[in-house]
């Protein structure tokens, strides 16, 4: 069956804005390299054991660094490559540096994701389900409780714990799903008809199957979709406290020895998998109910 | 306001007014080191004990405290102006500057927060004064943490520029700065002081974020993120509970902060 123009149309808008929002991302990112104080620098040169021609080669595989345009220009040659440069410190393709992390990220933060979800959205539904004061403040003290603790908090107390680091992600997100969902169904819930069709003693799963979720799924979906962004957030202090060789402890690194292209590079590529998750979420959601075009932005959802 | 916004309210008070009186209260200075008790346990000369290398952990949380809840505000300060800037102005303009202002606050919030915030902070030197960590810190803080709150502002001043009251004014001669100034702005001011609000908190966890990781204030300042980063070195909590007060004071702080806010954030 072709695709409809309006969502042929939705797709190709998302693409173009990636493509621009990558873009744009690389040349701040550039440009902040460059203005940056210490740019020049290169600890490795104080290195008394270098000669003076090896502080030469240093100083001259840097060389291409210094213009703006020049570095953005290597840059985007790079990418279209398959070169996205060399990490300062580590010494090593950043390529395959991100090659190595990727997957460990992957599964701690997909791992911690499923189960934030699976938990947030069993106390929502039921709460919304059954009803029950105790219940509903149990939940609300649970996920309040989560969301006053820093990320790097409940990572060092899963270390303590001996807890796994994807049970530490999982509590980050969690308080979130949970109180933007839980309010998204508390107002489906409300709505007179489905007020109707429980008077009406209808059963409680048909109404949530065929009532329910057909109003809050939606956004539901773009929730899902803003949530990978917090996960992959939350990886850094995650990984850098629990010892996790991921992408999150690769970008605490190079942000401590001041790796800036791997530092550029991660944060590009991290953007991309958030556009890329809130786009797919976005024309999931317009796939399931035409009429509603954009993802929901929730102020202070943004920071773990 | 109800009772937990009134408990709330005080909390919230009493600890600002405890960090106020640091001072006074605080039986050392933050970075006095009694070299002959180092990680002690609470004793009458030092109420939580002391830190690995004999600071006493009481003063250096109330001078930790005073830095936190200090610049917090003042971070969400710049935050909020950045955002009444680039949000509240493209929203009244409207036409392309808003969908401009709009397509750049959408690359600020699609970059995660603390990827956001670590990749900026290794942007500048990390080996400064203590004094400048702060300062760098919390300027962070405001100048990247505009987006969310830009955004809930050019949505109410695009509402606002479209208003009755507002097409009446122009009808009337009003126009540009004087329109803004006298009609939208005083409007859009319940907006403004809910994302100001709003920041605080957020702003206090990412410096406490930062502040674990070595990317916050540095030693010998105390603040929240520095303070928490002693749990890094607990072995259990039945040995070293003491050590866990920095944590609970968070908790606390932040969980009146969250009853003081519940009802802004159902305005913003």
């Amino acid at each position: 069956m072709p695709l409809p123009k309006a969502l042929l149309w939705k797709i190709a808008r998302h693409l173009g804005a990636i493509a621009a929002l990558v873009l744009l991302g690389g040349l701040l990112s550039a440009t902040l390299v460059r203005l940056a104080p210490g740019f020049d620098a290169d600890e490795r040169e104080l290195d008394p054991a270098l000669s003076a021609e090896s502080v030469r080669a240093l100083r001259q595989s840097r060389a291409g660094e210094h213009n703006i345009l020049r570095f953005y220009t290597n840059y985007l040659r790079g990418i279209v490559h398959g070169d996205l440069g060399t990490s300062h410190a580590l010494g090593q393709p950043v390529q395959s540096l991100l090659r190595e992390r990727w997957p460990v990220t992957v599964r701690v933060a997909g791992l911690g994701l499923l189960l934030a979800w699976l938990v947030a959205a069993t106390l929502a539904f039921s709460a919304c389900l059954w009803r029950l004061p105790a219940y509903e403040i149990f939940g609300i003290t649970i996920s309040g409780a989560f969301l006053c603790i820093p990320a790097a908090v409940l990572a060092l107390l899963s270390v303590i714990l001996n807890a796994p680091g994807y049970l530490a992600i999982a509590l980050i997100v969690f308080p979130k799903i949970y109180r933007y969902s839980r309010n998204l169904l508390a107002k489906a819930y409300a709505l007179p008809h489905i007020l109707a069709a429980r008077a009406r003693g209808l059963g409680e799963i048909r109404i949530l199957a065929w009532h329910v979720l057909p109003v809050a799924g939606p956004q539901l979906i773009a929730l899902a979709g803003i949530t990978v962004s917090i996960a992959l957030g939350a990886s850094i202090p995650v990984e850098s406290l629990c010892g996790l060789p991921g992408i999150g402890q690769l970008a605490w690194q190079a942000a401590l020895s001041r790796d800036l292209p791997l530092l550029v590079n991660i944060t590009v590529l991290v953007t991309l998998v958030t556009l890329l998750a809130n786009s797919g979420a976005d024309v999931m959601t317009y796939m399931l109910r035409p009429g509603e075009l954009e993802t929901p932005h929730e102020p202070g959802m943004k920071p773990a | 306001m109800n009772r937990a916004r009134k408990l709330a309210c005080v909390v919230v008070l009493a600890v600002c007014a405890m960090s106020l009186a640091a001072n006074w209260l605080a039986p050392a200075g933050y970075a006095k080191q009694f070299r002959d008790a180092p990680d002690a346990p609470p004793s009458h000369q030092h109420l939580l004990g002391t830190d690995e290398i004999g600071r006493d952990r009481f003063a250096r949380i109330l001078y930790g405290t005073r830095i936190s809840l200090l610049l917090a505000p003042a971070a969400a300060l710049v935050s909020t102006v950045l955002a009444a800037l680039v949000g509240g102005l493209a929203g009244y303009v409207g036409g392309i500057w808003l969908r401009l202002a709009r397509g750049f606050t959408d690359l600020f919030l699609s970059l995660p927060w603390l990827f956001l915030l670590i990749t900026v902070r290794a942007l500048l030197p990390l080996n400064v004064a203590p004094l400048v960590s702060v300062l760098i810190t919390f300027l962070i803080l405001g100048l990247l943490g505009w987006a969310a709150s830009a955004r809930v502002l050019s949505t109410s001043a695009d509402a606002l520029r479209n208003s009755d009251f507002v097409l009446q004014a122009r009808a009337s001669g009003l126009h540009g700065p004087r329109l803004f100034l006298v009609h939208v702005l005083p409007n859009l001011k319940p907006v403004l002081y809910a994302q100001f609000w709003i920041s605080i908190p957020v702003f206090i966890l990412s410096e406490a974020n930062l502040g674990i990781l070595g990317l916050g204030v540095a030693e010998p300042l105390p603040s929240w993120g520095s303070l928490l980063r002693e749990l890094e070195g607990m072995i259990s909590f039945r040995e070293e509970p003491w050590k866990l007060v920095p944590l609970l004071l968070l908790i606390v702080v932040m969980t009146s902060f969250q009853t003081l806010l519940s009802n802004e954030e159902v305005t913003a």
